[in-house]
């Protein structure tokens, strides 16, 4: 599925290189460890120095992130990675830079800076880390939360309607998006490979655990006994089959899709076969979004890639401009533009 | 006919019309010609404060004042010689700003019933027709009808021919100053030369303003404005805002490194924007930011790159910029933070001028957040108070705020450019991974400043950010003692740019004396005017313009200590007044003025006077 060609055969570091002095501050069995873990396996294999490697990240537990990983970083303010990523790639697109945030940095405080960076589209990752709650200001209700949470800050039940981040970013225009979870390494880090092959801004949206303030929340899907029946793995050219035996398939009727059952009733060549380039689709695909809870007869939760296309960046454009307006102008002389169109002589 | 020629020192002339007569383009053009001519100038735009404004009301006038002169001209002047109004708003609205005495210029079709009407004159009232203008020298001319007939022919609508009747205008007052019209038939060639028809229409109206001079009597007096005896040397015209965008790109070619701006259009910054995109081939970069907080992030991301990250706004921009200024100061890296200020709070008055945000430039951050501030006096000014603010900003590795105003930033003045061999070297301290030793980020030099580590430098991979950090090593800490000793260090550190900085003089006057007029940013004109004036009668006064804010020049409290008594005037309700109070215990005496508008020389000196009277 994948189309991973930037592996060099002799990683110029490995994962132990990436360690850094600090100690990790995460709570014991926060799903924050696994995701740490997956990214100091991966980025080894893409051959990027390491030097030119940056983490940045805005305020949150997630937000720790860069001071675990033994390349540059920056752990900035609230909401404000994006921002400043996006200064950092269109001055140096050289750079490989990953942005850590989470739920309530990337869609609530950042929630502006979220969508103009997927527009734009910096060639840049973005890791959003959503775990459904505020862990490090101690467990209220986050822009992910679903309705009728109860928290600290909301004892009655929440009333905000949550984000459906996958939406929100095919909505932005996003190029890359996709999701995975914490307890799927191989998925997850296969996810982190992709999003680095993508030029452009690759949104990565990953369930992580709480297990202080928000245990369990994505259990349903990460839970062997109930995982294949609630999840949905989907891979670019494949039908889409999901359920315990692979017994059950999505088949588009017009736009409207439908759960069936794979046998007497339909085959898999009946089936919607993924296609990661389809933008229609893609946001058919992203609203399978119901909450197993309160919704029996629900869509499976889709895992993988659901689009992604190929976009001119922005930091590629703003450094072409200067180059062309250079070639055009020829390089600046400061002393002509200092006298202007018009002097006068005073003798 | 052969009219007589009078000789004056200098005119103040204001235009004044609806914002859809081109009153703006009209002065810009007066000015430039004038520069060209020689003369010393002095501009100040006054904009309407709403854009679309009903046509023909009094919130719909654009105003235009030019100061030009024989002699040295350091201000737009204070009340007007000659007024030219192109409807009864315009009159209505300026009349207070002429001397009595004064000429005013009076375009009679827009003094019609309908405009009467929407200038709120009373009914049956028109001030060309009544005696009410006795006082002045009124001078009555049906623009609007001779502008039509000098187009009869043109094949142009009516709509199209109208929208000339400034030049006619123009054309009428390059006469009556004696005046070419080259230079506006150039600029008007460039501006259309893809219109012929237009461009025709133009230069044949600006012709028969110049000619209606010539032989009507409107006018028995053609005026001569001789040359200024300025320094020799070679001069251009120059606006604030531009003048802060050439320093901004002059520091970046001298530092070496490239320009990256991130902003948000606001008035009146914008136009620091509009001229930095023009030069890409510089390695600018402009970045239009979805809003005021993205585009100072964006800059702090260049910055951390090894860009020279810039971004600018106004007051409530500024504000929102607040927490990331913050960042900046905890990061230690270089940013320059332009606040072209405007009248506040809140919203305020978008398009006139203040100084009200210099305490949100000293301390409008959380924490102790220390941050050097550093302020233009006049429109050139602004190209060295730019430059200097990003030499500050790559030297000692902090953000910089430059603050300029509405009224510098829109004025304009002759500058005598300097070349840029000349222009002071900008030196980047860039760290380099040593063999076997731990690199530490924060470790510092004799400035107290900490070497810039770029991304992509091979053994320097760090991390930084906003929380606390360790001295030298930079990692995060909560140790009581360290965040002590980092605040006091990253005070010391702004405060040790007064070492590097000039020290203050007194811009003209005794370096000792009864009273010192101590001003900041824009007053600059105004109040050396004023102080001119006031010692031509026999005064003692002295003045300085304090440009460094933070630090401090070292020997200001000298200076301060020198004099009787001081007097510091603002355009704002006591701001500079408070940390002079309390840095140098000094009962300095407050001059404010918070109308949106610039002080005139004279209300400086009659407060300089009444001081020194007692
Ligand atoms: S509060 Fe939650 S998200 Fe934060 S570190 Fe602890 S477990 Fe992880």
């Amino acid at each position: 599925m994948s189309d991973i060609s930037t592996s060099s055969p002799q990683p110029l570091f490995t994962s132990k290189d990436l360690v850094t002095d600090q100690d990790v501050r995460w709570c014991p069995g926060c799903g924050d460890y696994s995701i740490l873990k997956q990214a100091q396996t991966v980025i080894p294999e893409l051959g990027i120095p390491k030097e030119k490697i940056v983490f940045i990240s805005g305020i949150g537990c997630s937000s720790r992130f860069p001071y675990y990983m033994e390349t540059f970083g920056m752990h900035s303010i609230h909401g404000r990675a994006t921002a400043i990523a996006s200064g950092l790639k269109a001055t140096r697109p050289d750079l490989s830079v990953w942005l850590v945030t989470g739920d309530g940095d990337a869609l609530s405080i950042g929630g502006n800076h979220f969508i103009h960076i997927l527009r734009r589209n910096f060639n840049l990752n973005i890791l959003l880390f959503n775990n459904q709650i505020y862990g490090l200001t101690k467990g209220q209700y986050s822009p992910t939360s679903e309705e009728g949470k109860v928290t600290k800050s909301t004892p009655f039940g929440s009333l905000d309607h949550p984000f459906n981040p996958i939406a929100l970013a095919i909505g932005a225009d996003g190029t890359f998006i996709a999701r995975s979870m914490d307890r799927d390494p191989t998925h997850l880090k296969d996810m982190l490979r992709r999003s680095h092959a993508h030029s452009g801004t690759s949104f990565l949206e990953i369930y992580q655990n709480c297990n202080v303030f928000n245990d369990g929340t994505f259990e349903i899907f990460t839970d062997k006994a109930t995982k294949k029946e609630e999840t949905l793995f989907v891979e670019d050219g494949k039908p889409l089959i999901f359920g315990k035996e692979n017994e059950k398939g999505i088949k588009l009727d017009g736009f409207t899709p439908k759960v069936v059952e794979l046998g007497a009733s339909a085959s898999p060549d009946d089936l919607w076969v993924h296609d990661e380039k389809d933008r229609v689709k893609a946001g058919i695909l992203g609203r399978f979004f119901d909450n197993p809870a309160l919704k029996p007869d629900h869509f499976p939760r889709p895992f993988g890639v659901f689009y992604t296309e190929d976009r001119k960046t922005y930091d590629s454009d703003i450094n072409l401009q200067v180059e062309r307006a250079t070639e055009k102008l020829g390089e600046g002389d400061l002393d002509k533009l200092l006298r202007g169109k018009e002097v006068w002589e005073i003798v | 006919m052969d009219q007589n020629n009078s000789v004056l020192e200098r005119v103040i002339i204001k235009f004044a019309g609806d914002s859809g007569d081109g009153m703006q383009l009209t002065g810009t053009q007066f000015t430039n010609t004038a520069a060209l001519f020689g003369n010393d100038i002095s501009t100040f735009p006054d904009f309407p404060a709403e854009i679309r404004a009903p046509q023909g009301t009094l919130a719909g006038v654009s105003g235009y004042q030019i100061h030009f002169g024989s002699v040295n001209i350091y201000s737009p002047g204070d009340r007007c010689d000659v007024l030219v109004v192109m409807n009864a708003a315009a009159l209505k609205s300026n009349l207070r700003h002429l001397k009595s005495g004064g000429t005013i210029i009076a375009n009679i079709e827009g003094f019609d019933a309908k405009n009467l009407r929407l200038a709120n004159v009373p009914e049956g009232k028109n001030p060309l027709e009544d005696d009410s203008l006795s006082n002045y020298r009124l001078v009555r001319i049906d623009v609007t009808k001779l502008t039509r007939a000098a187009l009869v022919d043109s094949g142009l609508g009516t709509k199209e021919i109208d929208r000339s009747k400034n030049m006619f205008v123009l054309g009428f007052l390059y006469w009556m100053y004696n005046r070419e019209l080259d230079n506006s038939i150039k600029f008007l060639t460039e501006k259309f030369s893809k219109k012929q028809d237009v461009l025709d229409a133009n230069i044949k109206v600006l012709k028969a303003g110049y000619a209606y001079g010539e032989t009507t009597e409107a006018i028995e007096t053609r005026y001569i404005v001789n040359p200024a005896k300025m320094k020799p040397g070679i001069y251009r015209n120059i606006m604030g805002n531009q003048a802060a965008a050439l320093g901004l790109i002059a520091a970046s070619k001298k530092a070496g490194i490239p320009m990256f701006y991130g902003t948000y259009p606001i008035t009146p910054a914008s136009d620091i924007l509009h001229e930095l995109a023009k030069y890409k081939n510089f390695g600018v970069r402009t970045f239009q930011a979805e809003d005021e907080i993205a585009a100072i992030c964006s800059s702090i991301g260049a910055s951390f790159g090894g860009h020279l990250g810039v971004t600018a706004s106004s007051g409530p921009g500024i504000a929102l910029k607040g927490e990331a200024m913050g960042l900046a100061v905890m990061l230690e890296i270089p940013l320059v933070i332009c606040n072209i200020q405007r009248g506040g709070p809140s919203t305020g008055l978008p398009t006139k001028t203040e100084q009200s945000d210099l305490m949100q430039a000293l301390y409008g951050r959380n924490g102790e957040a220390p941050m050097p501030v550093i302020a233009a006096t006049s429109p050139a000014d602004c190209f060295r108070t730019a430059f200097e603010a990003c030499k500050l900003a790559i030297e000692f590795m902090t953000p910089v705020m430059f603050l300029s105003d509405g009224y510098i930033a829109n004025g304009a003045e002759p500058w005598q450019f300097p070349k840029s061999a000349d222009l002071s070297e900008i030196k980047v301290t860039y760290a380099s991974a040593k063999e076997g030793e731990k690199f530490l980020p924060y470790k510092r030099d004799e400035k107290l400043s900490r070497p810039w580590a770029i991304p992509g430098t091979k053994g320097l991979e760090h991390r930084i950010g906003g929380l606390e950090k360790e001295h030298e090593t930079g990692n995060i800490s909560y140790d009581p003692e360290n965040h002590e000793f980092m605040v006091n260090m990253r005070e010391a550190k702004v405060e040790k740019i007064a070492d590097y900085i000039p020290e203050i003089k007194v811009d003209s006057g005794s370096d000792k004396g009864k009273l010192l007029v101590l001003g900041w940013g824009s007053t600059f004109g105004a109040i050396k005017t004023a102080a001119a004036d006031a010692r031509a009668e026999g005064y003692d006064v002295s003045h300085a313009q304090v440009r460094y804010i933070k630090p401090f020049p070292k020997n200001l409290g000298e200076l301060l200590y020198n004099f009787e008594h001081v007097l510091i005037p603002e355009m704002n309700s006591g701001q500079l007044i408070r940390v002079i109070r309390d840095k140098y215990m000094i009962p300095a005496i407050a001059l404010n003025k918070v109308q949106g508008m610039p002080f005139t020389a004279s209300e400086i000196k009659d407060k300089i006077t009444e001081l020194l009277k007692k």
